[in-house]
C-alpha cells in the first residue's frame, strides 16, 4: 500500500520558494532517511506535511493513504495518523505532560470511534511506553517539555509517538542532541515501532543514526529538491564526501 | 485560516448567563438623593444607627470625585439615571423556606447552575441567592445555626444581630475609604452576613450567588464575614447578569475580619456580562474588598477568577495587623473583546513576622486591556515581614494590552520582598504543537491557558474549580484556530 505520495510539490513562504518540486513515494512499512545541507528545506517539508500554517502550496499534490492530505487541518492529519517529532519540541508551562498525552491519545481514539481510556488503563499503557524509551515516570508530571534537557525533549517526542502509534511518523533530527546511550535507546524505541503498516521518515545529518535504524532508502534534499536517492550506502558516501558533489551535479 | 483568525474565532462565543428572568418587581424610579437613602432604609425597616451611618456616607460621597487613576476608560456615569433598588414582588414577608420561593426564581438559579433544591444539599454547599437588591433564598441556615454559625442575608442580620453589625460594619472598609465604597455604604441593599464562633470550623462551603436581572439598576451589595478566634470558613461568591446594551453599575463592598488564629478563604468566580464584541453593554464592576487579619497567626486568602464585566476595578486587600498573620492573593483575570480590567491587591504589613503571597495571572485577548496593580507596604513596626509577588501576563493576538503597576513601600529594613513578572504570548509554535498531537484550536488554547493559571486554579474549592475552568475555556473560545 502507498502510504504517502508527494508529487511535484512546490511551497513558498511569502515570495520565497523553499520547496521546488519534490517527488517522493513511501510505501507502508518502509523507512526513508532524508539528508541534506542546512537550509535545504527538510523541516519545511515536514511542516508542510503536518499542516503548519504560513506556507503557500503553489504546485503539486500530496496523497496520504490515497487521500488529499493538503486539504486537511493539522489536527485532522494528526488524528488520521500523521505524526511529526519536532526538531525543536515546544514547552507548554503548567500543562502536565501526562495531560497532553491523554488529550492527544483521546483525540486519536475519538477519530477512530473508540472510547476514551479510563485513568487506570491509560496509566498502565503510558508506563509501558515509558519503559520503551527508558524515561522516568516523573517526566509525566512535569510541564510539557518544561525545563527538559535537549535529549529529554527528543525522548519525550518518541514517547508520544509510541503512545499514539501513527501510520506515518516524520522524525525531524530526532538524533541531534542525543548522547550515545540516548541515541541507542531512542533508536531501539523507533525500531520497536517499525511495522508493516507504519512508515517512518527520518531527517538526519548523521550517518551514525542509520547504523542503528537501517533505512530502506536514503534521499538527499538540496535547495528544495530531492537530488539523489539511494540505499544506506549513499549515506556512507555522503559522510566521506559531503554535499558538494550532489550540489555540483545539480548545477549541471 | 491563519492562527490569528482562529484565535479570533475561538474568542467569539456567546455569554451563557445572558438571559432575562420575566418577573414582576418593585423598582425605585431612577434618581439619587438623601430621600433615596432613607427610602432604602425604610424598605428594610432598619434601626436608626444604620440609617444615620448611611446618611453620613451619602453626605461624604457628595464631596468626592470619581477616581481616575485606573487604567480604564468609560463614559461618565450619570448617577441620576440609575435606579437604586429593585426587588422581585413578593406576597409574604420574605421566604421562610424554599417552598415559598417563586418557582421562576428557582428556575433562574437552576439555569445558572446553582440549584437551590435537594441537589444543592447533596453538594454540601450552603447558598445565599441575591437577586437584584434582595436575598431570595438562603439554604442550610438552620443546620449551620446548630453550630452557632450565622449565615444569612445582610438585611436579616441587621435585625437578628444588630450588635455584631454595629461592631463590625465599616470597621475594615470605612465609608470614607473611596468614592464607590461611600456610594455603597449609603445605598447597599443586601448581601451576606457570616459569623463563625470561636473554635468552630464551618462544616461546609458557604456561597452567595449574585444575579443582576432588572435593567437600569445598580447593584450595591455588602458582605461581612467574621471568623472569631480559631475559626475557619471557606466562602465563595458567583455573579452573572443578563445581556443588555446599557452598562450597569455594580459597586460592592466586602469586609472580612479574622481574629486570633482564624482563617478565611474567600473565592470569587466573577462572570458578570462583559458586553458584546464591540464593547456595547456590560457591567461596570467597581468593588472594594478588604480583609483585616486582626488576630495573631490569622490568615486570609483571596482567590479570584475574573472573566466577566466590561470594566473591572477591584483590589481585594489584606491588612496584616496580627503578629505572624498571613495574607494570600491568587488571581486569574481574563479580558476579551473590549473588556478592561484593572485589578490586583494591597498587602499592608503592620504586625511582626507577617507574610504575604501574591500570584496574579492576567490573560488578554481581542482588543482588551488587562492591568495588574498591586501595593506591598511594610510599616515601621513590621519586623521580618515577607512578601512574594509573581505576576504573569499572557497575550493572545496583538491588539490587546497587558500592564503591571507594582508599588512597594518599605519602612522596616528587615523586610524581604521578592517580585517576579513575565509577559508571554500563546505562540504559534505551542498551538501547532498541540494541533499536531490531534487537539483542535479551542482545546489547545484552553489547555495552554489552564496550564498558565494552574497555581491559582488549584486554590479554588474542588466544587468550583471545574466550573471556573469551563468558564475560562468559554470566555476564550474562538480566540484562536
Ligand atoms: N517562515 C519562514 N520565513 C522565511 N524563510 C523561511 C521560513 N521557513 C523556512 N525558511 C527558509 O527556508 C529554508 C529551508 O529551511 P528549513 O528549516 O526547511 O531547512 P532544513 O533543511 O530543515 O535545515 P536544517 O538542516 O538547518 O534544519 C531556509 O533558508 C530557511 O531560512
Ligand atoms: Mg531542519
Amino acid at each position: 500500500m502507498k502510504m504517502l505520495e508527494i508529487k511535484n510539490l512546490h511551497a513558498s513562504v511569502g515570495d520565497k520558494e523553499i520547496l521546488r518540486g519534490i517527488n517522493l513515494t513511501i510505501n507502508a512499512g518502509e523507512v526513508h532517511a532524508i539528508m541534506g545541507p542546512n537550509g535545504a528545506g527538510k523541516s519545511t517539508l515536514s511542516n508542510v506535511l503536518a499542516g503548519r500554517d504560513g506556507y503557500t502550496i503553489t504546485q503539486g499534490e500530496v496523497l496520504y493513504k490515497g487521500e488529499n492530505l493538503l486539504e486537511l487541518a493539522a489536527e485532522e492529519r494528526a488524528q488520521r495518523g500523521v505524526f511529526l517529532a519536532f526538531q525543536y519540541p515546544v514547552e507548554i508551562p503548567g500543562v502536565s505532560n501526562i495531560y497532553l498525552l491523554k488529550a492527544a491519545l483521546n483525540a486519536v481514539r475519538k477519530y477512530q470511534g473508540l472510547d476514551e481510556l479510563d485513568a487506570i488503563d491509560f496509566l498502565s499503557l503510558v508506563r509501558s511506553k515509558l519503559d520503551l524509551v527508558k524515561m522516568d515516570e516523573q517526566f509525566l508530571h512535569r510541564g510539557v517539555n518544561e525545563g527538559f534537557s535537549g535529549g529529554e525533549k527528543k525522548r519525550n517526542e518518541i514517547l508520544q509517538m509510541a503512545l499514539l502509534e501513527p501510520s506515518l511518523a516524520i522524525l525531524d533530527e530526532t538524533d541531534s542532541g542525543l548522547d550515545i546511550d540516548a541515541l541507542k535507546t531512542v533508536s531501539e524505541g523507533v525500531n520497536g515501532l517499525r511495522s508493516a503498516d507504519r512508515s517512518i521518515v527520518m531527517i538526519t545529518h548523521y550517518q551514525r543514526l542509520l547504523d542503528y535504524i537501517e533505512p530502506d532508502f536514503v534521499h538527499v534534499l538540496s535547495d528544495g529538491k530531492i537530488v539523489k536517492t539511494g540505499d544506506k550506502e549513499l549515506a556512507k558516501e555522503l559522510e566521506k564526501t559531503g554535499y558538494s558533489w550532489v550540489q555540483q551535479g545539480q548545477a549541471e | 485560516m491563519s492562527e490569528q483568525e482562529q484565535i479570533n474565532e475561538v474568542l467569539a462565543t456567546d455569554y451563557q448567563a445572558g438571559f432575562v428572568t420575566d418577573i414582576e418587581s418593585d423598582t425605585f424610579p431612577p434618581g439619587l438623593s438623601e430621600e433615596t437613602v432613607r427610602k432604602i432604609s425604610r424598605m428594610k425597616d432598619e434601626p436608626e444607627f444604620l440609617l444615620e451611618w448611611r446618611l453620613k456616607a451619602y453626605h461624604h460621597w457628595l464631596t468626592l470625585e470619581t477616581p481616575e487613576w485606573a487604567h480604564v476608560n468609560y463614559p461618565e456615569i450619570d448617577y441620576q439615571a440609575i435606579s437604586y433598588y429593585s426587588a422581585p414582588k413578593k406576597k409574604t414577608d420574605g421566604p421562610k423556606s424554599l417552598d415559598e420561593v417563586d418557582p421562576e426564581l428557582l428556575r433562574t438559579y437552576e439555569k445558572l447552575g446553582v440549584p437551590l433544591d435537594e441537589r444543592a444539599r447533596l453538594a454540601g454547599v450552603a447558598v445565599d441567592a441575591v437577586f437584584d437588591s434582595v436575598s431570595v433564598a438562603n439554604t442550610f441556615q438552620d443546620k449551620l445555626a446548630e453550630d452557632g454559625i450565622i449565615f444569612m442575608p445582610f438585611s436579616k442580620a441587621v435585625h437578628a444581630h444588630p450588635e455584631l453589625i454595629k461592631k463590625y460594619l465599616g470597621s475594615v472598609v470605612s465609608y470614607k475609604d473611596n468614592f464607590y465604597a461611600a456610594l455603597n455604604s449609603a445605598l447597599f441593599s443586601d448581601g451576606s452576613f457570616v459569623y463563625i464562633p470561636k473554635g468552630t470550623r464551618c462544616p461546609m462551603e458557604l456561597s452567595t450567588y449574585f444575579r443582576i436581572n432588572a435593567a437600569n439598576t445598580g447593584q450595591f451589595e455588602r458582605t461581612l464575614i467574621i471568623a472569631d478566634d480559631d475559626a475557619y470558613v471557606s466562602y465563595l461568591e458567583g455573579c452573572t447578569a443578563p445581556m443588555r446594551d446599557e452598562n450597569q453599575l455594580h459597586a460592592a463592598v466586602v469586609e472580612l475580619v479574622a481574629h486570633d488564629r482564624a482563617e478565611i478563604k474567600y473565592s470569587t468566580v466573577q462572570n458578570w456580562y462583559p458586553g458584546d464584541e464591540n464593547g456595547v453593554g456590560g457591567i461596570f464592576n467597581f468593588v472594594t474588598k478588604r480583609a483585616a487579619c486582626r488576630g495573631v497567626s490569622s490568615k486570609v486568602s483571596w482567590t479570584q477568577v475574573e472573566t466577566g464585566s466590561a470594566i473591572t476595578w477591584k483590589y481585594p486587600s489584606i491588612i496584616l495587623q496580627g503578629d505572624n498573620s498571613t495574607g494570600e492573593f491568587y488571581s486569574v483575570a481574563v479580558t476579551n473583546n473590549m473588556q478592561q480590567a484593572d485589578t490586583g491587591t494591597k498587602m499592608i504589613h503592620l504586625g511582626k513576622n507577617t507574610s504575604s503571597t501574591i500570584i496574579s495571572k492576567g490573560i488578554a485577548a481581542g482588543r482588551s486591556q488587562n492591568s495588574y496593580r498591586g501595593l506591598v507596604r511594610v510599616g515601621p513596626n513590621a519586623e521580618n515581614a515577607r512578601n512574594y509577588t509573581e505576576c504573569d501576563s499572557l497575550l493572545m493576538g496583538d491588539q490587546c494590552g497587558a500592564h503591571t503597576f507594582p508599588y512597594i513601600e518599605v519602612k522596616n529594613p528587615t523586610a524581604q520582598i521578592e517580585h517576579e513578572a513575565s509577559t508571554s504570548k500563546i505562540s504559534e509554535d505551542q498551538l501547532f504543537y498541540c494541533k499536531q498531537r490531534g487537539l483542535d484550536a479551542d482545546d489547545a488554547v484552553s489547555m495552554i491557558v489552564n496550564g498558565f493559571c494552574k497555581e491559582v486554579m488549584r486554590q479554588l474549592p474542588m466544587e468550583f474549580a471545574v466550573e471556573a475552568q469551563n468558564l475560562l475555556s468559554l470566555s476564550l473560545e474562538g480566540s484562536v484556530g
